[in-house]
């Protein structure tokens, strides 16, 4: 702290920010993991050592390879192989990239639902705010699991539905979060003041008041990825989730489950460290950002 | 008080109204109701007949009328596979759920209880450090990946406790029951355990968030002034006002224990109701699928009912507000 006070530069709200998420250790260390992780699964195309779906370069004789074994194709499978001759550390990189697409997806489409749904409860008030308020309440008073398994129950898998259950399950605690701060700011007076001149009201909602409603929105919205990476893996573990062609870290998971017994661990264990890393590293950004951007712990 | 009750009531009327038509039109509007509730082995002739049966050639509202109908008599159609009404079938499986959820939350108090007290006792500790970081753990992983890890370790490494299925069971009440038998208990362990995980985390952060916030009441700096031994101080003065608020938080966890057993009987084969959902799902049995969802917003709906009630009864300000 004191380094950037001795050279003051022009402290904006993003500089202030930066410098406080910087002070936690742990907080940085989530986010340098979470940038590996998700180069890692951009780029799996290119670094993979093997494509897991071309099933051109799977050899079912190179099936449940121990960790660190070479199969016949030359390659070392440092994390072993699963029962198709399929190089996990290659099939972690695939499900990563189908686990984040689908976390971050949908964790996006429920913050722009959520948060104009919350934005228009708080500005119009009334009937229009208690008739979504009753929603987000009922869809909270159903746990998220129950509420995604009954929605893939109805529309069958595949990641698109995934994708619709998850905005389901999660649009209300961005509705929530966003009515609580609107309904502080409406109250400010340069809301008033853009009354005054009659702007349109798309105008005052998303221009004026959204911006302020901003950081409860950024912290609820980071943990809410971690949650929907995690109610994914779940969904897919209990074979309602990705189809069997695209594999996620979840269903990675289900399909080691049946060797796990025989004691061949690692079909299950290294896709679950990776969904665990990229959940804990998650959490740990969101943890410190709800510290930085809450008002009620500034000094 | 009455009023406030009626009002209660009229409430979860509508909801339970709302979910119903909801369910109703997931399975007969979006799906096809004649592939969901005639067997896909029907002929052509079999299949007209259970469509003028079912009623599925009326307008939709009667066919709704006709659902609740049906529904309210406990009639949810009959499971494709096991050929039984499937009310019955979820009712049989439900005591495995409930012990194993009961179970589950009896855990999270023994353990939580007593490491959230240390961590608000000694804030700065090494040890209430180590705990709250387990805590952020216990919240961030994936139930069913820490059960398959509990299985790795305990069953299959050290072969300490088996892995699948409820083992001996005892009858009481005319019910089977595993914890009534030492077989049962080494079988329940483990789900329990998996399933108490995200709640100990809860109950750790709620109880020592409440320690910390209580040890600065005056009426405990009085108690220490008066000469109290520390014992007592923490047992009586503090432990008292914190109980509260972590059994009541742990009560509201029932219904989302029981929704998330789902996931855990799934990874310990438990044959309560969460498995035979997901079983049912996966061979697109629906009437079943029906069934357990109706009888789970059913089940939500007065558990919300009576945390409410309760909290009014317990708490004094809440009576007040809603009387106001």
């Amino acid at each position: 702290m004191s380094a950037t006070a001795a050279v003051p530069p022009v402290e904006t709200p993003f500089r202030r920010f930066v410098s406080e998420f910087c002070a936690s250790p742990l907080a940085v260390g989530g986010l340098v993991v979470f940038v590996i992780i998700a180069l890692v699964a951009i780029l799996a195309p290119w670094i993979a050592p093997q494509n897991p779906y071309d099933l051109a370069v799977l050899d079912i004789m190179d099936g449940r390879l121990e960790p660190g074994s070479v199969g016949g194709s030359g390659i070392t499978h440092w994390l072993g192989t699963d029962d198709q001759g399929r190089d996990m550390l290659s099939g972690i990189m695939y499900g990563l990239r189908i686990s984040l697409v689908v976390g971050v997806g949908s964790a996006f489409i429920a913050c722009l639902v959520g948060a104009s749904l919350g934005l228009l409860a708080a500005y119009a008030g009334g009937r229009t705010d208690s008739v979504i308020m009753r929603l987000v309440d009922l869809q909270l008073s159903f746990p998220t699991i129950l509420a995604a398994l009954m929605i893939l129950a109805f529309l069958g898998k595949g990641i698109f539905n995934v994708v619709i259950a998850l905005v389901i399950v999660e649009w209300a605690y961005y509705a929530r979060t966003v009515r609580g701060s609107a309904l502080v700011e409406r109250r400010r007076e340069y809301i008033e003041a853009a009354m005054c001149l009659a702007l349109p009201t798309r105008r005052i909602l998303f221009n004026h008041l959204l911006p302020n409603c901003l950081p409860p929105l950024i912290v609820v919205g980071t943990m809410q990825i971690a949650r929907a990476i995690a109610l994914e893996a779940t969904l897919s573990f209990l074979g309602l989730g990705v189809p069997i062609t695209e594999p996620s870290l979840g269903l990675l998971i289900a399909n080691g489950y049946e060797y796990m017994l025989s004691g061949k661990y690692w079909i299950s264990f290294y896709p679950g460290i990776a969904l665990l890393v990229t959940i804990v590293a998650i959490n740990l950004m969101g943890d410190q950002m709800r510290d930085v951007l809450n008002p009620r712990l500034k000094k | 008080m009455a009023l406030y009750l009626l009002r209660r009531l009229t409430q979860s009327g509508f909801v339970l109204v709302a979910m119903s038509l909801l369910v109703f039109l997931g399975v007969y509007a979006i799906g096809d109701p004649i592939e969901i509730l005639i067997s896909p082995d029907a002929d052509q002739i079999e299949k007209e007949r259970a469509i003028r049966a079912l009623g599925l050639d009326l307008p939709l509202w009667q066919q709704y009328l006709v659902f609740v109908g049906k529904a309210l008599q406990g009639d949810l159609g009959r499971s494709f596979v096991f050929n039984e009404p499937a009310i019955q079938l979820i009712l049989q499986r439900m005591p495995a759920t409930l012990e194993l959820a009961f179970g589950s939350m009896l855990l999270s108090i023994l353990i939580g209880l007593p490491l959230g007290l240390y961590a608000g006792l000694r804030p700065n500790g090494a040890l209430s450090k180590g705990i709250m970081a387990g805590s952020i753990l216990g919240f961030s992983l994936p139930t069913f990946w820490v059960g398959l890890m509990l299985i790795m370790v305990f069953a299959v490494q050290l072969g300490w406790l088996p892995s699948t299925g409820r083992g001996d069971t005892a009858l009481l009440f005319g019910i089977p029951w595993s914890f009534l038998t030492r077989d049962g208990l080494s079988h329940i362990l483990l789900p329990a355990i998996n399933l108490s995980l995200f709640k100990i985390s809860l109950v750790i952060r709620l109880t020592r968030a409440g320690v910390r916030e209580t040890m600065l009441m005056d009426y405990v700096k009085f108690a220490r002034a008066k000469g109290l031994s520390p014992f007592r101080v923490t047992f009586v003065h503090v432990f008292k006002n914190i109980m509260i608020p972590v059994v009541t938080v742990v009560g509201l966890e029932l219904g989302g224990t029981i929704a998330f057993s789902v996931v855990t009987e799934s990874v310990f084969a438990w044959p309560g109701m969460g498995k035979l959902i997901i079983d049912s799902i996966n061979v697109l049995d629906r009437p079943v699928i029906v069934a357990y969802l109706m009888m789970i917003v059913l089940m939500f709906i007065i558990i919300n009912l009576a945390v409410d009630i309760l909290y009014t009864v317990l708490d004094p300000r809440v009576r007040l507000e809603a009387k106001a």
